[in-house]
């Protein structure tokens, strides 16, 4: 069944877009990822222009992440404080990102702009994903050295806050950087910035496993939400029909997933993933590395 | 002998009131939810006071012309190891979707200055925005070649019909990916090369019911059409969640 979309004004095929929607949805529900970051590029290889596939991709992503972040919520295991202040920084981000995905569209990079960013983000965090959740794998059977606190020099900032949920009593400027760096890559690249978010969580604030996920997926709620917001008001780039099929595919294949992924363990569930984000970096990568059958573009502008 | 001679001369001149009756089988298209494309069909006929000449032959060409927009086209060049878009040629409008049909090769039944009278073939109807330059010509290519893959222009020589040099039909389909606007339908009849006689149509191409709405919507009210994204989100992401958990039980 063909659907003609009204904001990407192409026609495609309803049931690969409910697939497509049930696909992330199934890796995001076993992953606990929104998915962002394989929709935007799948949307792009079937047509649709890149700036409806980056807003639309965040629209979607605010349907994956809160009913995540609302079972997250009645389990306590949300960070509200923390959960504010990353928003705090997300809002500013996004903001930012959104002038220079502007800027980039006027000097006609847009294309080469959002899959060099996908190239160079998945590549880095893939690889990081990979290489720590192998060395855990290697490491289980042996004596853990646990440390419940890591001093490092996030703490040694001034503008310190006490996050109870979290156990933590740090400067609020790392949140609000990591908040920030999140907001600008959804705007660019129509993620929610989970794969970033919760590395960065762990590491560098130093924040318990236990509120990492819930807290992530809240700032995300709110974040994809305002960059869904920011592209509807300033390049009129959601499509809500788009959306609506990517939704219900993926809120479906979400249930499903979030089923199989209970029988893996955790850290088989992260070399997944962290495969599955190198897989998409090495291929968008190839994308720009090797010459492209056809060196013209054509690019309506608004009149 | 001289007689015979003397008709066939006369004939040859360009004949007087040869004039076009036409109609197109659909005065507009409706862009709806399943929409997949459109076919209409462009039929007429000549009307002609005297009988028609023997030579030169009367040949037809239908173009069907979508809204004009202004585009730039971009090349893409090898630079420190990656494919960036380096080049570029803004064109002030070219047509969103363009069609010619005729009955024998536009090459040989039009001539060039008739061609550049009237603008009937693809090239004839994109305008740069700078003067004609070598450097433009391959970025002009690149955008017919780019379209007619796409299916956006259409060339269909020996696609026209044309009975008893007088009855004339022809099927045009129209893409998926249509812009909305009106799409002009032009039927030329020539003879030798010359344009005899012109006529023009119009179809009206729009957005009709949901598809509408939503266009509407979020050019013209964005903030809530972004809100109205935003509930239908929250709305699927929370049903979703509450129905499965039901299900369960």
């Amino acid at each position: 069944m063909q659907l003609y979309l009204p904001i990407a004004e192409v026609s495609v095929n309803a049931f690969v877009l409910l697939g497509l929607g049930g696909l992330i949805g199934f890796l995001s529900g076993m992953f606990g990822v929104g998915g962002g970051f394989l929709i935007t590029p799948l949307l792009m290889m079937i047509g649709v222009p890149p700036g409806v596939a980056v807003a639309t991709g965040a629209n979607q992503v605010v349907a994956s992440s809160i009913s995540g972040a609302l079972a997250q919520f009645k389990r306590r295991a949300v960070d509200l404080p923390m959960g504010a202040v990353l928003t705090g920084g997300g809002l500013a981000g996004s903001t930012l990102g959104g002038y220079v995905f502007d800027l980039m569209s006027r000097l006609g990079q847009t294309d080469v702009f959002v899959q060099l960013s996908y190239v160079l983000f998945l590549g880095f965090i893939g690889t990081m994903m990979l290489v720590e959740s192998v060395n855990s794998l290697r490491r289980t059977g042996k004596a853990q050295i646990k440390r419940s606190h890591v001093h490092s020099w996030v703490h040694k900032m001034p503008f310190k806050m006490k996050f109870r949920a979290s156990g933590l009593y740090i400067s609020v400027i790392p949140p609000l950087l990591v908040g920030a760096a999140v907001g600008f890559l959804s705007a660019i690249m129509g993620v929610g910035g989970g794969f970033v978010m919760v590395p960065a969580m762990i590491y560098l604030l130093g924040m318990p496993t236990k509120v990492v996920v819930g807290t992530s997926l809240f700032q995300i709620t709110f974040v994809t939400g305002y960059t869904t917001l920011v592209h509807a008001v300033t390049h009129h780039t959601v499509d809500m029909m788009l959306a609506l099929l990517l939704i219900i595919g993926g809120v479906i294949g979400a249930q499903i997933g979030a089923r199989v992924g209970v029988g893996l363990k955790a850290e088989q569930l992260r070399i997944l993933l962290s495969l599955l984000v190198l897989a998409v970096a090495v291929k968008i990568g190839f994308d720009l590395l090797l010459t492209p059958a056809e060196l013209y573009s054509v690019t309506r502008v608004a009149s | 002998m001289k007689g015979w001679l003397l008709a066939l001369c006369l004939m040859a001149l360009p004949v007087q009131g040869e004039e076009i009756v036409s109609g197109v089988s659909q005065s507009g298209v409706s862009i709806t939810t399943n929409f997949d494309g459109a076919s209409i069909l462009v039929y007429g006929a000549a009307l002609r006071d005297a009988p028609a000449p023997a030579w030169p032959l009367m040949e037809v060409i239908i173009t069907v012309e979508g809204p004009s927009t202004p585009l730039v086209i971009r090349k893409k060049d090898h630079v420190a190891g990656i494919w960036l878009n380096r080049g570029s040629v803004k064109i002030t409008a070219a047509p969103s979707f363009y069609a010619v049909a005729s009955t024998k090769a536009v090459g040989d039944i039009l001539l060039p200055a008739e061609d550049a009278k009237y603008h009937i073939t693809i090239p004839q109807t994109i305008d740069a925005a700078a003067a004609p330059s070598a450097d433009q010509t391959p970025y002009i290519e690149a955008l017919q070649r780019i379209r007619q893959a796409s299916g956006s222009f259409v060339l269909a020589p020996d696609s026209v019909l044309l009975l008893r040099q007088a009855l004339f039909r022809t099927d045009i389909s129209l893409p998926a990916n249509l812009v909305e606007g009106p799409y002009k339908v032009r039927i030329f009849l020539t003879r030798g090369g010359e344009v005899v006689d012109l006529q023009e149509n119009q179809i009206d191409v729009q957005k009709a019911g949901v598809e509408r709405t939503l266009y509407r919507l979020a050019m013209e009210q964005p903030l809530l059409y972004g809100m109205l994204s935003l509930l239908m989100a929250m709305v699927a992401g929370w049903g979703a969640q509450e129905l499965f958990k039901r299900l369960r039980i």
